[in-house]
């Protein structure tokens, strides 16, 4: 196994009719993640339906059959690896409870995969996925316009949606767009390029995929470390070892390093990092380390590691859009539990703001509650102070979840502003 | 720790990064943690996480086997060694027992796979762990894509598929009601490659019966099973020596084996990789690799 391998997390949406289940079959069957058996028993499906072709959709159509016993559709964590890459696809479906399963699957992408159908062009649906993708920053957007095969791989078509969807997302914070034609069904600038279009000239999607520059993605310069457990073993060999563990939120940390201790404000130097045995050199997102400091201070879970320049404002008045997951509506004067970064505390709702339409971007503010699936900006009061930042900065330390604290539901995700 | 230009961990370090803040988490959050050991390959690269989330202080939970009775003698080994290193306590379930006090009902036709269900039910319960961690993966099959590394569990064990939690960011809610357990997969990302990958990247001692050996086998249902006083031969069944490893470890009775001749981590790399192809040919008795499929994944550059 080629050790240089890395890794890309995407998320799709969309339905069947866009063809993203085929182009998913399609993505695991050229690289290999499906068995010769389950693509003879998709062939033989296929022959018995009477289709002209194999559908690859069969392949990943766990989903239909889920709905036709009336299972909720969910996010489904796909996998497959070139040997340049391991991809992990969270693959939301397109219908029902679209948003919040696509603000889950969008949460930890990479990069945000939307297909649109060369005959339809933009719908609202493709609308509505990049202003979610956009929403939840995702640092990388690919528009694939599928289907290209039944509009005669006519360059005018796909130059419309391009110029479409690029006035589009103008109007959003989409940081990287890239606009691929292809032809799911039949293979088309799938895994390579296809002499069907010689108008187009950028790589095929999975080259994309797989060379996306995705390391300056993380911010690797405001160091953000959220400590999450103190390990302490209580054994004569390493009497005096106190070792903050976590994982790198933000920044590059080094051995040392002037770091203050938030919400307290003392400072230290690192005296080392150490992963496992090893004492390393330095120590950037998304590593689990264990810090060690020069002073014995008094640092606990909950606390944040930062520089003493450079640290998050602590605040209990935090300022966010919220996505709601469950039916039981979002109201003022709601408390809840909520989780940033390892910190717990609880939260009061102060106001509902506004409700964002994510299909038209009108912003209603004659609004007094939150519905499921439904996403508004909100003012939390909370018990204790967060340190955070923008989402728009950090991701990790700009994102927090809201628990009932009856049931114990996860019923909102919020990105601060 | 292998890096490439640009502060990028390669796709082991970041799986090994998001299992190990799991790990902690988990720890942190929650009263009283257990690791259920199956003596697979994914429950001991578990057992390695665990070590390296805590180290240098011992892996704070205990390590949970059910024994069906059945176990391979060599995963036992195995099991005891790693347990004895790591210092940690180790709790057999036994699903003898288990049928002795009543707690599940051995009838003589529910397999020792099924009655351990009851089996660890029941020492949860009596323990009060409200976190097990379980090597499950998600590429395992269609169902397990969809499940959460968090995987809420009622008073009586129950998985909701249709009720689960939203997980977002690495934000993970460990809230339970009295009675109730989490389990936990801090595999969840990990896919069979991904795991033999890692195993030979960090020397993990696993059971040798992963490892192509002679082995006195017999053919049932299309399967190779183990020569065993727990497994009389059934009419017309033979036993023969054949050079075989196997992929998985259980019930003796019911893990089938392979022909093999794969002896290092390297070369079961490679057969995995290409019997991805032919994995369930392989169980129903028809024929094994193909040469043009090596070919053909060689040519393209794998590995």
């Amino acid at each position: 196994m080629d050790e240089q391998m890395d890794l890309l997390r995407f998320a799709t949406a969309g339905s069947v009719d866009d063809g993203k289940s085929t182009l998913i079959g399609r993505l695991l069957l050229d690289s290999k993640a499906i068995f010769e058996d389950q693509l003879a028993s998709v062939e033989a499906t296929s022959k018995s339906r009477g289709y002209d072709y194999t559908d690859l959709a069969l392949l990943t159509d766990g989903l239909r059959s889920e709905r036709e016993q009336g299972i909720t559709i969910d996010v489904a964590y796909r996998y497959f690896a070139t040997p340049r890459r391991k991809f992990i696809i969270a693959d939301t479906p397109g219908h029902v409870q679209y948003t919040r399963n696509m603000v889950t699957g969008a949460s930890t992408a990479d990069l945000g995969l939307v297909l649109v159908d060369a005959r339809q062009g933009m719908t609202e649906q493709s609308r509505r996925h990049a202003v979610l993708l956009s929403l939840l920053r995702v640092p990388h957007l690919v528009l694939a316009v599928n289907k290209m095969d039944l509009v005669d791989y006519d360059e005018e078509v796909y130059n419309q949606i391009h110029r479409d969807f690029t006035a589009f997302t103008s109007k959003l914070t989409v940081p990287d767009l890239t606009i691929i034609p292809i032809s799911a069904l039949q293979g088309d600038n799938v895994v390579t390029r296809s002499d069907k279009m010689p108008w187009y000239e950028g790589p095929s999607l999975l080259h994309h995929l797989e060379h996306v520059y995705v390391a300056s993605d993380r911010d690797l310069v405001d160091t953000r470390f959220p400590v999450q457990y103190v390990v302490r073993p209580k054994s004569d060999k390493w009497h005096d070892y106190r070792g903050y563990a976590g994982r790198v939120a933000g920044g590059v940390m080094k051995k040392g390093d002037e770091v203050m201790v938030l919400p307290s404000g003392l400072t230290s130097r690192i005296a080392g990092i150490d992963l496992f045995d090893k004492e390393i050199d330095e120590a950037y997102p998304p590593m689990s380390v264990s810090v060690r400091l020069e002073d014995d201070l008094d640092v606990s879970r909950g606390d944040m590691i930062c520089r003493p320049k450079n640290a998050p404002t602590p605040s209990q008045d935090i300022d966010a859009m919220v996505s709601w997951m469950v039916p039981e509506p979002m109201r003022v004067k709601r408390k809840l539990a909520i989780k940033h970064t390892t910190r717990t505390a609880r939260a009061l709702v102060k106001n509902i703001q506004y409700r964002l339409d994510i299909n038209t971007l009108h912003r209603d503010q004659d609004t007094h509650e939150l519905g499921l699936n439904e996403i508004g900006r909100v003012q939390l009061r909370t018990t204790q102070p967060l340190l955070c930042d923008p989402y728009a900065t950090n991701r990790d330390t700009g994102s927090f979840i809201l628990i009932d604290e009856a049931t114990g539901v996860t019923v909102g995700a919020g990105m601060i502003n | 720790m292998s890096t490439q230009a640009g502060y990028q961990l390669s796709h082991l370090d970041e799986l090994e990064a998001e299992s190990i803040h799991i790990f902690r988490e988990v720890v942190a959050e929650f009263e009283k943690p257990v690791l259920m050991f199956s003596g697979g390959k994914d429950s001991i690269v578990m057992l390695r996480l665990a070590e390296k989330a805590f180290y240098p202080a011992r892996v704070p939970f205990p390590v949970l086997q059910v024994d069906t009775g059945y176990d391979f003698p060599e995963v036992i080994e195995t099991r005891d060694r790693w347990v004895e290193r790591l210092g940690v306590r180790l709790i057999i379930a036994s699903v003898e027992q288990a049928i002795k006090d009543g707690i599940v009902v051995d009838d003589g036709k529910t397999s020792r796979n099924r009655l351990q269900i009851g089996t660890l039910l029941h020492v949860i319960e009596e323990e009060g762990f409200t976190a097990a961690f379980g090597g499950g993966r998600r590429d395992e099959e269609k169902a397990r894509a969809k499940e959460r590394v968090y995987s809420h569990r009622d008073e009586f064990g129950q998985w909701d598929p249709k009720n689960q939690r939203p997980e977002l960011w690495s934000l993970y809610n460990g809230r339970i009601h009295e009675g109730e357990h989490m389990r936990i997969f801090p595999l969840s990302n990990w896919t069979e490659l991904d795991i033999w990958s890692y195993i030979g990247r960090e020397q993990i001692e696993i059971p040798s019966i992963y490892f192509a050996h002679n082995r006195r086998v017999f053919e049932r249902d299309g399967m190779l099973l183990s020569e065993s006083d727990h497994n009389p031969l059934r009419n017309a069944e033979e036993v023969k020596e054949r050079q075989v490893r196997f992929r998985t470890v259980g019930d003796l009775t019911l893990t089938g084996c392979l022909e093999s001749s794969a002896s290092t981590v390297e070369e079961i790399i490679e057969e995995v990789a290409i019997s991805r192809v032919t994995e369930r040919g392989a169980t129903r008795g028809d024929d094994r690799f193909s040469e043009a499929a090596m070919e053909d994944r060689k040519k393209e550059g794998y590995f």
